[in-house]
């Protein structure tokens, strides 16, 4: 063994780079480790000329190197060229394998690692933590010896293996560079992701290559490409269809991997195994996060979860003693940020305790405008000290929360939301308390809630509007948490988690159920109640079954079916926040129908019998439920007596709500609708949309799918907990007070929220410069007329000033999405602008009624 | 930056985006809007029966009354035009013609407002067609070959033309949407030229055996364009020219008189050529209906300026002769 680094640097993206250049400024005793022969192979793996934004903008950056918005490249050269001025000793094609301690093991420090196994069983693994020097095993078999570590390997983590025989053979890879350089092979991609979609069409894009690709699906074949190829693209997917018909590639439908050999490959198809030859396998299968990695190496993760990160002290040291953690694996996704935490982290080994973080002034200001002369660590202590669900977090865990979150003073009586303003958020009372107004109409009629406590969680986790009116019953002061900071909150901190979920079931209940009933009414219920997740199209109600249990739909919505002379036959739809399963309550006898979840969604199981005693209890409440349930049976007996006089029409409704709800209904808020009996094809929509919004359309009327008439254009459908809001670096997609989903101007234009939304409604554009009017193109030509105007129009008529900055902000693309025309009176311009009537948008539980069968001749 | 905004609106977000606090995932709660109106609805409801027909209501009530006013006012029989009546009738019919006209302004200007374009259409369909009983009452029925005839004649004309795009709009509609659909679903017209594309690559690869005749054959299928055609062509969906038609005839009957053998390269380009046949067939119904949608308009539109053209004669020429 040779000598011992004092510092160790795994990863040599924004924060490990911005680490190293400190620790050679500081003269340290350093080493920076990178898997890849180039820096930051994240920003690398950025398309050619992408422009790289520096948000938060008025975040200070503290860094030995230098970093401000800028094309890829320049940032990059200028990232290098600054790493070999500080003389930074880097090590490229270093993988590291694994991180040990080589001194005595520390006494009573084991880790525990759970690993769960796709059956839903866990094993639990403990793991002996040993004191530094750090011993860093690379792939290579090199072994590097370090003081202290810092982890900055970011979330992209590593490709997922295959698993069969055979599997670890060298032709089994998991990438492919250069897909025309491979020739004349018989070739199998695992995985119809897009990046298999990607390699296989480029593997058998041109016959001369000789190539013989075959694509293993395991999902059996379908019409519709959305359910054969779940993960793709539609296009990639519909490209790949494409191919398999022109003959050059095969798609092998419900087949999986079941040996590997030499030249040959196992399958297993739904009729029986077969032998095929096989030079090359691609595996495209997914990356797992680093998280195994991580733990191995002695460090905790705050919980179970998915989302969770590690736990990390003050100064970013994990539960391993001298290992540090920065950058996105310690939650913090944007490039100052981990630029900064290099420079912090380097500053903290070095033995500088007093330094205050770089994101102090962000705080000082959130809490700048609150009553009381506090400084922010106190006014930290004071929230996590009074706010139940934030009691156990660390001082780094709360520095964090806060730049997510917003704590905010009202006054007596002032309203903090209304009933109906939609809100993803939840409130945390800090100082003073709240009521909550159950009746619109009467004000004196209030639940109070008291300092310590949450509201508001029915936003934040049904996504939808607000159910209640909440006014200061003092003067109080809330923490308005927003949904990203809430789920992390709940996946960092076990017992928020549940806090929360306890909660939510129970205001939920008492809100469902109306007045007159108190906490303690229902505790019983509440106790019994089970979350329970349900996989779309699965049934948490079987029409004919036994069970008296009640469930209450919490995230996501549900089809009620029933059998009608052998048929399932679609009776209604249930948005989030609606109950089901009363009437075998009530009446006793069968379950009369079928409820399945239409999307992902998570229901309240609760307890029949415990209901029931409720029920007997609260006369009001047993009117209020068969009062619910009468409405439900009017339902079932209208389709029932029109099933046999109009058969074909109950058919047609039926099969067009389910072709609904796979468009995406089920999880949408407000989707544009066309009844293609009406479209005359005049595309007035797009060009009302185009001509409201920048001059660029955000729907695509003749895209989409259409089903009996009922055309679902690519237009967004404003879903309840937006896909497109999960990865959005600068945080630019918000939910606006009239329900719509909207990106701001922060925007960076990084794409992931194109790439997230399932339903290809995000178009990244540059915005065309301004036309002339409406009137000087009716009677004098000017312009290109309504609608957006074309590509070479709008490169003509740009007016570039020769600046290079200004030039390139000019072309810069941006997220561009429906903002379901938000600010602009009278409502959304498609809807408007449809001379036939024949574009409307409605949400799903206002269209997906039995009244439509009336509409549709019945 | 702010000479790429437009829009008081986009205005306000931006100065809301740049006083944003960034870091914060939330923007400020953002103000209460002034008067944001939104008309909900649940269903689809077509331009005819907008509003249970209130338009069509409207406009009969409008034509039984001015034809009851005709019959029943006692006014001399010569020189109606010159009666209270008749330019209590002239002056409505002429803002009629203007209000009308005025529906290409409305579509294409996407001002703020909680006005509706299906409406608009609804009022401009059932008041342009009570205009037959407003013009021709206002004519009193005296008609000769001047101008006064010819604006009225012009007025008829429009009229009838868009009687003619209310039943295109009603019945064409379906047949587009019915065009689209096959087994596996709807397709879109871009999806008919993509997999005409598709096609004809396929037909491409497959003919690299053919001998020079055929391959010539089937070049030309493969060099038509699937837009090509005039007006005719268009408008009846008959193509008599079509290159893959010929093709396709021609080959089949070569191979009649050439031994049979299997893995004829020929098989494969016939059955291709079919497929290319049957997708420009539904790609030519595609845009046979979609020329008739705007077809009608090339004569409503134009006569229109015409008989605005005429009116203002009229109008001049009557204050002329007093």
């Amino acid at each position: 063994m040779s000598e011992v680094y004092k510092v160790a640097i795994i990863g040599s993206g924004p924060a490990g780079m911005s680490a190293a250049g400190h620790a050679a400024k500081l003269g340290l005793n350093h080493v920076l480790l990178e898997k890849t022969d180039h820096l930051s192979d994240t920003i690398y793996k950025y398309q050619k000329g992408k422009h790289v934004m520096a948000t938060p903008s008025q975040l200070i950056l503290r860094s030995d190197q230098e970093f401000d918005a800028g094309k890829r490249e320049d940032i990059l050269k200028r990232w290098n060229d600054r790493t070999g001025e500080l003389g930074v000793n880097v090590k490229y094609n270093a993988d590291v394998k694994s991180i040990k301690g080589t001194g005595p093991a520390i006494e009573g420090s084991v880790q525990k690692i759970v690993s769960r196994a796709r059956d839903g069983s866990s094993t639990v693994t403990e793991l002996q933590r040993f004191a530094p020097p750090y011993a860093l095993e690379l792939t290579s078999g090199e072994t590097i010896l370090a003081e202290t570590v810092i982890l900055a390997i970011g979330t992209q983590g590593n490709p997922n293996l295959m698993r069969c025989p055979g599997s670890d053979l060298p032709h089994v890879t998991y990438q492919l560079d250069d897909p025309y350089a491979v020739l004349d092979q018989h070739i199998i991609v695992v995985g119809t992701g897009d990046a298999g979609i990607e390699n296989a069409r480029g593997l058998a894009e041109d016959p001369a290559q000789g190539n013989v690709v075959t694509v293993l699906n395991r999902a059996p074949k379908s019409t519709n490409v959305r359910e054969s190829f779940p993960t793709a693209k539609e296009p990639n997917a519909l490209s790949l269809v494409a191919d398999h018909e022109a003959k050059k590639l095969t798609i092998r439908y419900e087949t999986e991997t079941k040996a590997v050999e030499p030249g040959w490959i196992t399958l297993t198809t739904r009729d029986g195994e077969e032998r095929i030859r096989c030079d090359r396998i691609i595996a495209r299968i997914g990356s797992a996060p680093p998280r195994g990695f991580v733990e191995a190496c002695g460090i905790e993760f705050s919980s179970a979860d998915r989302l969770a990160f590690p736990t990390l002290s003050p100064v970013f040291e994990s539960t391993a003693p001298g290992i540090f953690v920065i950058g996105a694996l310690a939650g913090y996704p944007l490039i100052k940020h981990c630029m900064n935490q290099g420079y912090d982290v380097v500053e903290f080994i070095n033995g500088n305790t007093s330094l205050k973080p770089a994101d102090e002034p962000l705080l000082e200001a959130k809490f700048k405008g609150l009553p009381g002369r506090r400084g922010v660590d106190e006014w930290l202590e004071l929230l996590r000290s009074n706010i139940t669900i934030l009691n156990s977090m660390s001082p780094l865990q709360m520095r964090e929360f806060m730049l997510d979150s917003d704590a905010r003073a009202y006054k007596k009586g002032e309203v903090i939301f209304e009933k109906n303003d939609p809100g993803s958020s939840l409130f945390a009372i800090a100082q003073g308390s709240v009521k909550v107004r159950i009746d619109p109409k009467d004000s004196s009629k209030v639940v109070p809630i008291g300092q310590g406590l949450i509201f508001g969680e029915v936003g934040l986790i049904s996504g939808r509007r607000r159910g209640a009116t909440v006014v200061a019953a003092e003067d109080a002061i809330c923490v308005e948490i927003s949904r990203n900071a809430a789920l992390k909150l709940q996946s960092q901190v076990p017992s928020a988690k549940k806090a929360i979920e306890r909660i939510s079931t129970e205001r939920q209940l008492l809100q469902m159920f109306g007045s007159g009933l108190a906490p303690d009414d229902i505790r019983e219920v509440v106790d019994s109640a089970k979350i329970v997740q349900v996989k779309a199209g699965e049934a948490i109600i079987t029409e004919g079954d036994e069970g008296k249990d009640i469930f209450v739909i919490r995230v996501g919505s549900m089809i009620v079916e029933k059998e009608v002379g052998g048929k399932p036959v679609f009776l209604s739809y249930l948005p989030a926040g609606s109950y089901v399963g009363e009437m075998a309550l009530i009446d006793g006898g069968q379950r009369t129908a079928t409820v399945r979840a239409a999307i992902k969604s998570e229901v309240i199981r609760v307890d029949g019998e415990a209901f029931d005693r409720v029920l007997q209890s609260k006369p009001a409440l047993l009117d209020r439920a068969r009062k619910d349930m009468e409405l439900r049976r009017q339902t079932n007996a209208f389709i029932e007596s029109r099933k046999d006089s109009f058969s074909g029409v109950v058919d047609l409704y039926s099969e067009q709500a389910k072709f609904l709800v796979a468009q995406g209904l089920g999880e949408a808020t407000d989707v544009l609708l066309i009844d293609e009996r009406l479209c005359v094809g005049c595309d007035n929509c797009e060009k009302a949309c185009a001509d409201s919004h920048d001059g660029l359309s955000r729907l695509d009327r003749e895209a989409g799918k259409s089903f009996a008439h009922l055309h679902v254009p690519t237009s967004c459908r404003h879903c309840e907990h937006p896909h497109c809001m999960a990865d959005c670096p600068p945080n630019a997609i918000h939910r606006g007070p009239d329900g719509e989903v909207f990106i701001n101007d922060t925007c960076i234009g990084c794409g992931n929220c194109q790439r997230n939304c399932p339903y290809g409604v995000i178009r990244m554009d540059k915005v065309p410069p301004k036309k002339p009017s409406l009137l000087s193109w009716m009677f004098f030509g000017n312009g290109p007329g309504p609608g957006e105007p074309s590509y070479k129009w709008s490169k003509k008529n740009t007016k570039y000033t020769g600046d290079p900055a200004i030039d390139e902000s000019l072309d810069r693309k941006k997220a561009i999405k429906c903002d379901m025309c938000a600010g602009i009176d009278g409502g959304p311009s498609c809807v408007r602008a449809c001379p036939t009537g024949a574009a409307i948008r409605v949400a799903p539980d206002e269209f997906l009624t039995v009244s439509r069968l009336t509409n549709e001749g019945a | 930056m702010a000479s790429i905004a437009h829009g008081p609106d986009q205005g306000d977000q931006e100065t809301a985006a740049t006083t944003e606090n960034s870091t914060t995932t939330r923007s400020p709660k953002p103000p209460r809007r002034g008067k944001v109106r939104r008309d909900r609805v649940s269903t689809h409801e077509g331009f005819l029966t907008h509003k249970n027909g209130r338009w069509m209501k409207i406009s009969a009530l409008l034509a039984a009354g001015l034809i009851a006013l005709y019959i029943f006012v006692p006014l001399p029989g010569q020189h109606f035009g010159s009666s209270w009546l008749g330019y209590t009738l002239g002056t409505v019919g002429a803002l009629l013609i203007l209000w009308l006209t005025m529906l290409g302004m409305r579509k294409r200007a996407i001002t703020p407002g909680r006005w509706s374009l299906k409406a608009w259409t609804s009022a401009h369909v059932y008041l342009g067609l009570t205009l037959i009983v407003v013009g021709t009452l206002h004519s009193g029925f005296n008609f000769a070959w001047n101008v006064h005839t010819l604006a009225w004649a012009l007025m008829m004309v429009v009229i009838i033309s868009g009687i003619f795009g209310i039943w295109v709009y009603a019945t064409l509609p379906q047949a587009l949407s019915a065009n689209r659909y096959d087994e596996d679903g709807a397709i879109t017209e871009k999806q008919m030229i993509e997999s005409l594309r598709s096609l004809d690559r396929q037909i491409h690869d497959a003919a690299q055996p053919l001998d020079p005749q055929s391959a010539a054959l089937v070049e030309q299928s493969l060099d038509e364009d699937p837009f090509a055609g005039n007006f005719i062509n268009r408008i009846t969906g008959r193509y008599p020219r079509c290159a893959t038609r010929h093709a396709a005839g021609e080959l089949r009957k070569a191979r009649a008189y050439r031994p049979r053998v299997a893995d004829d390269p020929v098989d494969k380009i016939d059955a291709l050529l079919t497929r290319k046949e049957a997708m420009l067939g539904r790609m030519r119904r595609h845009l046979k209906l979609k020329s008739w949608l705007q077809a009608w308009l090339y004569v409503h539109v134009p006569v229109t300026f015409a008989l605005i053209a005429a009116l203002s004669a009229h109008i001049v020429s009557v204050f002329f002769y007093w």
